[in-house]
């Protein structure tokens, strides 16, 4: 006889299936916590078009109609004039850094040449390491520029309005001149991957081992723990290297991304990042009560680190509290620490600000990871 | 000289959380013997055993394992002990060689590669060393695991129900190799179900609710505990069950085919039962001594008695 389909056996399995989705507790928290995550991270936080800008203005004129550029500028959604600068080193310094994204320059004679209907020249200099986060800036100076010298073009000076641009705007994207997205991206890469293979790998060798029930024979044996968790570590530091290796190589072979700065600070930081990684690999690991939790963690911590870091969106796009949130992820420096070696050829110095914040983070998840760790042993 | 008893703790207590686990725990092991650790699941006797080799430690008591405190020497006791975990816990994705290599390298042993080679020819597994150590029936899982706890010479092993799910003659064979190795000295204490394997121990402890009820050699535990023991035959031996655990003092009643043990700690009171009996019904009573398992199942009720 073919057994028919029994609504209460159905019934039961899914009665079941709640009961046990409401104790495990972290997918339950999933379910609830990625939509309203995510939901916050886009509707509120990120943008594609990022606004507000820093900018520094790189006065060699101060004259009116290069303050009413300026002042035209700053008054616009996509720039903010936040420093005035009188050297060029300083406009060099400052987009290296990446302390701001536009030194604008007005050069000397500006408004001599200007009220004689010359056309001077008006420098924008872009840091376009990622071309999404100046494109729309940029696309909106002409129209900025325009509007501002509008006013003061009347009256005697009125015969130059018409002129279709009273100023010569000569932009300079610097480290991809042309704005090639993969110049961005490849880089970022290196970072994303590394971020969520390492956690996962070394989040699963830990849990692997006690899910087994593996772990007590090693508790058993005279092995220390700092030379289980070290020696647990190695190997994945290696499988890093690997991967990093392959991902230069690529980048540099196959998508032509240049490679500006030195190598062996390249790898430097890779190996500050790889270990903040691990660190909180190995910290889940001691929290999670098996696999599938040290998996579902990962993706907790990864989905927020690659949406705010500014791999995906610009960095600068999101509200200042997000900006905050995304600076506590190492992502969101080591992103700027690759892109500023590969593209800018930055040094120890300018990566400085960027690697402090990974080790403090090292530092708060050795902390933490001792914490919990002491607590699962006994 | 006298190296003195090779467990020797006292009062040992351990929570976790607010769960009382082990309650003022004190037990001697004799260097050589065969000590049996018995008591039902969920009693403790993993967690006393994990507090005697260091892996947990008391919150309060203390004592020697080896001669070395079980609170402050855990390192030394490590190197010293040979621990079998209840469940099989070598690595199953790795071969057999690769888990005593494993394993002997953790000990930081000298002479690896022979050490390894003889302990596989002991095994007889020489021929299989390369295969994956989680391809292995149960009998043979346990083999191995004791080979592994044994490759470093431990003076004292710990067996956590080493022949659960293991077949009678995979368990004779066991015992009889833990016969040999008290023989030549090594002290076993071992934890198991099964009373045959009870009765094979040198002494035994009875644990329950974390807390250690006898110990002894099976006779002093049976002679302890002054039970009397009826076997019950005749007609409608299920109702006739029913009606015995019906009366006014405990009894407990367990049907063994085709008759039923009767077995009391109020020796008096069941005595003139089982003589009323004889006179006034159908029923067979002849006294029989109690074993090990109905001391220790009157232990369990008891101790059930007291903590409710």
């Amino acid at each position: 006889m073919i057994s028919g389909f029994s609504w209460l056996r159905w019934s039961g399995i899914i009665f079941k299936e709640f009961i046990q989705l409401k104790r495990d507790r972290l997918t339950f928290a999933m379910v609830v916590g990625i939509p309203i995550m995510q939901l916050t991270l886009f509707g509120y936080a990120i943008n594609s078009d990022p606004k507000n800008l820093p900018s520094a203005a790189l006065i060699a004129d101060h004259g009116p109609f290069g303050r009413a550029v300026l002042q035209g500028l700053d008054n616009s959604d996509y720039f903010r004039i936040v420093r005035e600068i009188s050297d060029a080193a300083d406009a060099d310094r400052l987009l290296a850094e990446g302390d701001v994204q536009f030194v604008v320059t007005i050069p000397g004679d500006f408004d001599r040449k200007l009220a004689r209907g010359e056309r001077p020249a008006l420098f924008i200099e872009a840091d376009a390491t990622d071309p999404s986060a100046t494109g729309n800036a940029l696309a909106a100076v002409a129209g900025i520029v325009r509007a501002s010298l509008a006013r003061d073009l009347q009256g005697t000076l009125g015969r130059l309005a018409p002129l279709s641009d009273p100023v010569d705007i000569r932009v300079h994207r610097r480290y991809n001149p042309e704005g090639v997205t993969s110049f961005n991206i490849v880089p970022g890469l290196i970072g994303t991957i590394l971020t969520m293979t390492m956690i996962l790998l070394t989040g699963l060798a830990m849990t692997r081992e006690r899910e087994r029930g593996t772990f007590e024979n090693l508790l058993a044996t005279p092995a220390l723990p700092i030379e289980v968790m070290t020696g647990k570590i190695v190997p994945y530091i290696l499988i890093g290297l690997i991967q990093v290796s392959l991902l230069i190589a690529a980048a540099y072979f196959i998508f032509n991304v240049p490679m500006v700065g030195s190598l062996a600070l390249l790898y430097l930081s890779v190996l500050i990042f790889i270990a903040a990684n691990l660190t909180l690999g190995i910290t889940f690991s001691s929290i999670a009560r098996n696999q599938l939790q040290a998996m579902q963690m990962t993706f907790f911590f990864f989905l927020p680190s690659i949406l705010l870091s500014g791999f995906m969106f610009p960095f600068r796009g999101m509200p200042q509290w997000a900006q905050w949130v995304g600076s506590i992820f190492p992502l969101t420096h080591f992103l700027r620490i690759v892109r500023g070696i590969m593209l800018k050829g930055n040094t120890f110095a300018e990566l400085w600000p960027n690697l402090w914040p990974i080790l403090a983070f090292i530092s708060v998840v050795i902390a933490l990871g001792l914490l919990v760790y002491r607590k699962t042993l006994d | 000289m006298d190296p003195g008893p090779a467990v020797d703790v006292r009062g040992l207590n351990k929570y976790f959380g607010k769960k009382h686990v082990v309650r003022d725990l004190s037990l001697q092991v004799r260097r050589g013997e065969i000590f049996g650790f018995l008591g039902p699941n969920g009693s403790g006797k993993t967690t006393s055993i994990r507090l005697l080799c260091g892996l947990l430690t008391p919150d309060s008591g203390s004592g020697t394992c080896l001669g070395f405190d079980i609170a402050r020497e855990t390192a030394a006791i490590k190197r010293e002990v040979g621990y079998m975990t209840q469940r099989f816990s070598l690595w199953e994705d790795l071969t057999i060689r690769e888990n005593l290599e494993f394993v002997s390298r953790m000990y930081g042993m000298k002479n690896r590669s022979r050490a390894v080679s003889e302990a596989l020819e002991n095994l007889g597994l020489s021929s299989r060393q390369g295969q994956l150590a989680g391809t292995l029936s149960g009998g043979w899982k346990q083999r191995l695991s004791l080979a592994s706890c044994m490759l470093h010479n431990p003076h004292l092993l710990l067996l956590d129900e080493p022949t659960a799910g293991v077949d009678p003659r995979a368990r004779r064979d066991f015992w009889d190799h833990i016969n040999e190795l008290a023989g030549s000295g090594i002290t076993v204490l071992v934890s198991t179900h099964y009373m045959d394997e009870a009765e094979r121990c040198h002494r035994l402890a009875y644990i329950a609710y974390g807390r250690l009820l006898v110990s002894g050699t099976s006779e002093e535990v049976i002679g302890s505990q002054a039970l009397a023991g009826y076997e019950v035959t005749g007609p409608d031996l299920p109702r006739y069950a029913a009606l015995l655990r019906g009366l006014p003092f405990p009894v407990q009643v367990t049907a063994f085919g085709a008759t039923l043990h009767v077995v009391g700690s109020d020796s008096t009171a069941l005595n003139d039962l089982a003589q009323r009996m004889k006179k006034e019904d159908s029923h067979d009573w002849k006294p029989i001594s109690p074993g090990l398992e109905d001391v220790f199942i009157s232990l369990m009720e008891k101790a059930e008695e007291d903590i409710t």
